[in-house]
């Protein structure tokens, strides 16, 4: 963060103007900068889970130490590619150019970098399919719009498919749905072929190979991890929280994203959930267990590839499967979320070991989960309330006012809108959403997806993360708005340094940490913090 | 230096000039008045059928369509069947307004920076207006041509072209879909020349069926308003080609003989190129599939087992951890009995 | 999935649509129109101006004539070769022409040429044939 100019001269040095003397082809070699690139992918990471051609490399030196036949490797990976993806191919060929997408994209508003207009993203690689699998292309080269592979090139794709975090808002505009994530989903792909890829993304993706999670925890050490929460929540209210683990037969099986066992303020989530089940199991026997081998919501394969994606998804059913659950809850997270509603069950399914999830308190019948066997916490919260099964005081969260940030998966690659709003609007009094084109399908990325939560790109973060923080700062200004809901692990990893630069005085916070601090646990002491042992301001007046 | 537009500028300029030419001083009319006609047809049938087959042949493997509104749910939030379609019928309603009346591109936005470091998004409503204008005039300008190639010519093709010249402008009478699709080109040419970011994200390939179908414009309206054909032979030529018996009647002149060679060329350049959108919003994976993929598990053709990382792997590797934990395991580690260890275990501090 | 079907008919219907004048047309003849001429007219030879004028510009010939002869009240229109007529559709051209739908017509209903003459013209004044 310190390296970064204050937010006035940021702001002001965006500069959105299209250079005019150049065609953008003509623009190599691309400036590979330091604040916006991310470091390699440790070749341990890669090796551990057998991703391809491991080895020490940097993308700010000359030498990438390519296989020698590297561009043989892409080519036919591209053309495997073409094959198995009618979306790939189709986002090939359609095209037409016309810019509706340009002005959408977090990252072209943000760094004004022409390249980060969804659409010469895609070019990026079109022109390269152009010439390699067009005659058109081939024939008329250039002026085509085709070109071959070369280094050049592939540092631009290096670093431009590493500024994006596969947020689908350009697919909501594009008047054919071409979807910038699946073209930088299959880049990243063909990326790894050739063994680049980023730490950010590799390590997490070795780690939860190996230990369930993406922070590597092991299983001793996540149970203490809630121990210690539990230990937290007693000091707060007098109540003992104690999860389960692992345990055979329980109704339900609960994953969420490590992120929220790990860091601030996703902990106090996680907190929330623990007393959430406390309350279920105490007045309707509610028979819920997590599971340190299945401990792991989020899924970085889905930034590696279609493979990897799968090989760590593959857990949740197949623990679900061992223990013998009915169903599976799953916590607040963005592209978890994503790969459980559009990929889980297609990749690794049928659950047809599972049952369609009934929530045992109120009997609802999750229809629309009937397959996949996967319900999201917000609509099981929901469901709670909607019966008055909970027992609330919003106004312990009087002190809030709360805007939400729909995160981009479970907007733009599920439809959850009104279940998050209406957990919020029943757990806390002062509620107000940002401005409409900013929120819902047209809600802006954290900056910091698809594995760019980084540490070194924290320049590309700001610039990514601005629209988000401005329409922040519009309610912020407009209501007094001092926290920002979100239903999202990496959100809450990457939104307070975002808010911290952008908006400073608004909090991030859990869906479900609001929900635990207006929830009455039975037996518990008078409250006089809330999670964050804060003292509640009612109790100060 | 922008070139594309000049490139493409001049390529439609030297086209017109080979037909014109090559009928009005070499002759050529059989050339472009049958045989480059029919062979443009072929090409655009066959091309059109083998691009789209080529689509058909790729698999789709996930259903990964774009939800733009509430998802379907049992607690009573009302879906938004029409941008979060989980039913067959509602997506076909999606796709047909989509297709009909470009719903995504009437969401469109302008970003501005404001005063005040404000980022602000108004509606931007002149791409879709326009490309609307454009399609639905070009869709009237080739119905109306059909009156060329049908005898006798329908009822509903009269009334139609009575509608288009209702305002009865101008003798013969303005057909507002010829005006309305060259002012349309115009706008949409414009705007890649003189907005930055279009101008840069635009390929010759983008500026060439634009200087075509603009150029398919202007001859036809020369030819109806200025200069004047023998609409007659016109039709004789038209109607030879439809029903195989090519003629070619004298004195048509080489204005028609360019318009003809636009719109031939128009429809073999059609299958390999950009224009393809018009077969490839079908099949969009993010418009065309229903968004009920946790209620009906959607089929991988090309699914295959990947190595996984096993609980017995894991638990091989973790199991004296997980016992000193407390943590239930499969296999207890030698002879010791399973004992399930309480919570109160030696926390470790945290991360 | 298989969509295949789907798509193929989805082909068929677009092919079925652009080749549509061919099936339209199938199995009819489709005479180039005759535009008969009267006696009266072949004796004339030629009209106003030059057949190869008439055929291309008689619309424009007849707009010229309607506003001339409302507008400033003029009713002699003078040829390029010298001679006299009176402007007027009824008296003058179907004085020749008297047979509307075996000249007008033909050629008009073959191009889809509706022109808006016959909204106030009645089409044989002389109530010949």
């Amino acid at each position: 963060m310190s390296d970064l100019p204050n937010r006035e001269a940021f702001f002001s040095n965006i500069d959105h103007s299209i250079p005019t003397a150049k065609d953008w082809m003509d623009t190599l070699p691309v400036d590979i900068r330091k604040g916006i690139a991310c470091y390699a992918g440790n070749p341990k990471s890669l090796e551990y889970v057998g991703l391809p051609n491991p080895r020490t490399w940097s993308c700010f030196d000359e030498d990438w130490q390519l296989p020698e036949n590297w561009q043989q490797i892409l080519h036919e990976g591209f053309k495997e590619r073409l094959e198995k993806f009618r979306s790939f191919k189709v986002f090939m060929d359609i095209c037409v150019r016309c810019g509706a997408c340009a002005d959408k994209c977090h990252f072209f508003i943000g760094t004004g970098d022409p390249k980060n207009m969804p659409v010469l993203r895609a070019e990026l690689l079109r022109s390269v399919y152009r010439n390699d699998f067009t005659r058109v292309g081939k024939l008329l080269g250039k002026i085509g719009g085709a070109r071959p592979m070369s280094l050049e090139v592939l540092r631009e794709w290096w670093y431009y498919l590493f500024q994006c975090t596969e947020c689908r808002r350009c697919s909501v505009f594009c008047p054919y749905g071409i979807d910038t994530a699946e073209i930088t989903i299959m880049g990243r792909e063909l990326l790894n072929l050739i063994g680049l890829n980023i730490d950010w993304i590799a390590t997490p993706v070795a780690n939860c190979y190996r230990t369930g999670n993406h922070l590597g925890i092991q299983p001793h050490a996540f149970k203490d991890m809630l121990e210690f929460f539990v230990e937290d929540i007693e000091d707060i209210t007098g109540v003992n929280c104690m999860p389960q683990f692992q345990k055979k037969g329980a109704d339900i099986l609960f994953i969420t994203p490590s992120g929220d066992v790990f860091a601030d303020p996703g902990t106090y989530t996680c907190m929330g959930y623990l007393m959430l089940f406390q309350f279920l199991k105490e007045k309707y026997g509610l028979d819920i267990t997590w599971s340190t081998y299945a401990s792991e919501g989020g899924n970085f394969g889905f930034f590696t590839s279609h493979e990897m994606m799968k090989r760590l998804n593959a857990k949740m059913y197949a623990e679900a499967k061992r223990l013998g659950v009915k169903w599976i809850l799953g916590g607040e997270c963005g592209h978890m979320w994503r790969v459980i509603n559009q990929y889980m069950d297609t990749m690794n399914g049928p659950a047809d070991f599972l049952e369609v999830p009934v929530n045992p308190i109120t009997g609802t019948r999750f229809e629309n989960a009937r397959s996949t066997k996967m319900v999201h916490i917000t609509e099981f919260t929901a469901d709670l309330i909607q019966h008055n099964k909970l027992d609330l005081d919003p106004s312990r969260n009087d002190h809030l006012k709360v805007t939400f940030h729909d995160s981009c998966n479970p907007s733009r690659g599920m439809g959850l809108f009104e279940e998050p709003r209406y957990v919020i609007r029943n757990v806390c009094n002062h509620f107000y959403d940002m401005p409409r084109n900013t929120i819902r399908e047209s809600t802006f990325c954290c900056g910091s997806g698809a594995g760019l939560n980084a540490g070194e790109d924290m320049e590309l973060r700001m610039a990514g993360g601005l629209p988000r923080a401005n329409a922040v700062k519009t309610v912020h200004e407009q209501h007094g708005v001092n926290t920002l809901a979100c239903i999202c692990a990496i959100d809450r990893a990457a939104l307070p340094p975002l808010m911290e630069y952008w908006v400073p005085g608004v909090e991030v916070t859990g869906v479900h940490e609001m929900v635990a601090n207006a929830l009455n646990l039975p037996g518990q002491n008078e409250r006089e913090t809330d999670l964050r042992g804060e003292e509640l301001p009612q109790l100060e007046e | 230096m922008n070139n594309k537009y000049m490139i493409s500028f001049i390529a439609v300029f030297v086209l017109f000039f080979l037909a014109y030419l090559g009928t009005e001083a070499l002759g050529l009319d059989v050339l472009f008045g049958v045989l480059i006609p029919y062979a443009a047809l072929a090409v655009f049938i066959v091309g059109f059928v083998y691009k789209v087959m080529g689509w058909a042949r790729s698999a789709v493997p996930f259903r990964i369509p774009t939800t733009c509104g509430q998802q379907e749910n049992q607690l009573g939030f009302r879906q938004n069947t029409l941008d979060c379609p989980s039913t067959a019928g509602a997506v076909v309603l999606r796709m047909f307004l989509e297709i009909v009346t470009f719903r995504s591109l009437f969401r469109n936005t302008r970003m501005n920076f404001r005063e005040g470091h404000k980022v602000s998004y108004n509606l931007e409503i002149f791409l879709w207006l326009f490309a609307l204008i454009f399609h639905y005039a070009f869709l009237t300008v080739i119905v109306r041509h059909l009156r060329f190639f049908l005898e006798p010519v329908p009822k509903a093709l009269q009334l139609l072209e009575t509608v288009d010249s209702f305002m009865q402008i101008g003798l013969p009478v303005l057909y507002l879909s010829g005006a309305a699709l060259l002012v349309a080109a115009v706008f949409l040419l414009l705007r890649r020349i003189f907005i930055g970011n279009v101008r840069y994200i635009s390929l010759a390939s983008d500026f060439f069926p634009l200087f075509l179908i603009g150029g398919i414009a202007f001859t036809g309206i020369l030819m109806r308003y200025v200069t004047k054909v023998d609409i007659v032979s016109i039709k004789q030529l038209t109607m030879g080609l439809v029903t195989l018996h090519p003629t070619v009647p004298e004195g048509i002149g080489g204005l028609f003989y360019g318009h003809l060679f636009f719109v031939s060329i128009l429809l073999a350049y059609f299958p390999f190129s950009k224009l393809m959108h018009l077969g490839g919003i079908f099949l969009s994976p993010t418009r065309n599939l229903p968004t009920d993929t946790r209620a009906t598990r959607h089929v991988n053709p090309w699914n295959y087992p990947v190595e996984t990382h096993t609980y017995e792997e894991y638990e091989d590797e973790f199991r004296e951890k997980m016992v000193e934990a407390g943590l239930p395991v499969e296999i207890m580690p030698e002879e010791q009995p399973a004992e399930e260890a309480e919570a109160d275990s030696p926390s470790e501090e945290k991360e | 999935m298989n969509d295949r079907g789907k798509i193929i008919a989805g082909l068929a219907i677009f092919i079925a649509i652009v080749t549509l004048p061919f099936w339209f047309n199938m199995g009819k003849a489709a005479p180039v129109p005759d535009p008969k001429l009267t006696a009266k007219a072949k004796a004339a030879k030629e009209c106003v101006e030059s057949t190869a004028y008439m055929r291309a510009e008689h619309m424009q010939l007849l707009d010229v004539w309607r506003d001339t002869v409302v507008r400033d009240a003029k009713r002699v229109y003078v040829t390029e070769k010298g001679k006299e007529y009176m402007m007027s559709l009824s008296n003058t051209c179907l004085d020749c022409h008297s047979n509307k739908t075996e000249f007008c017509d033909r050629c008009h209903d073959y191009a889809s040429a509706r022109p808006y003459c016959w909204d106030c013209h009645i089409d044989n004044p002389k109530g010949e044939n």
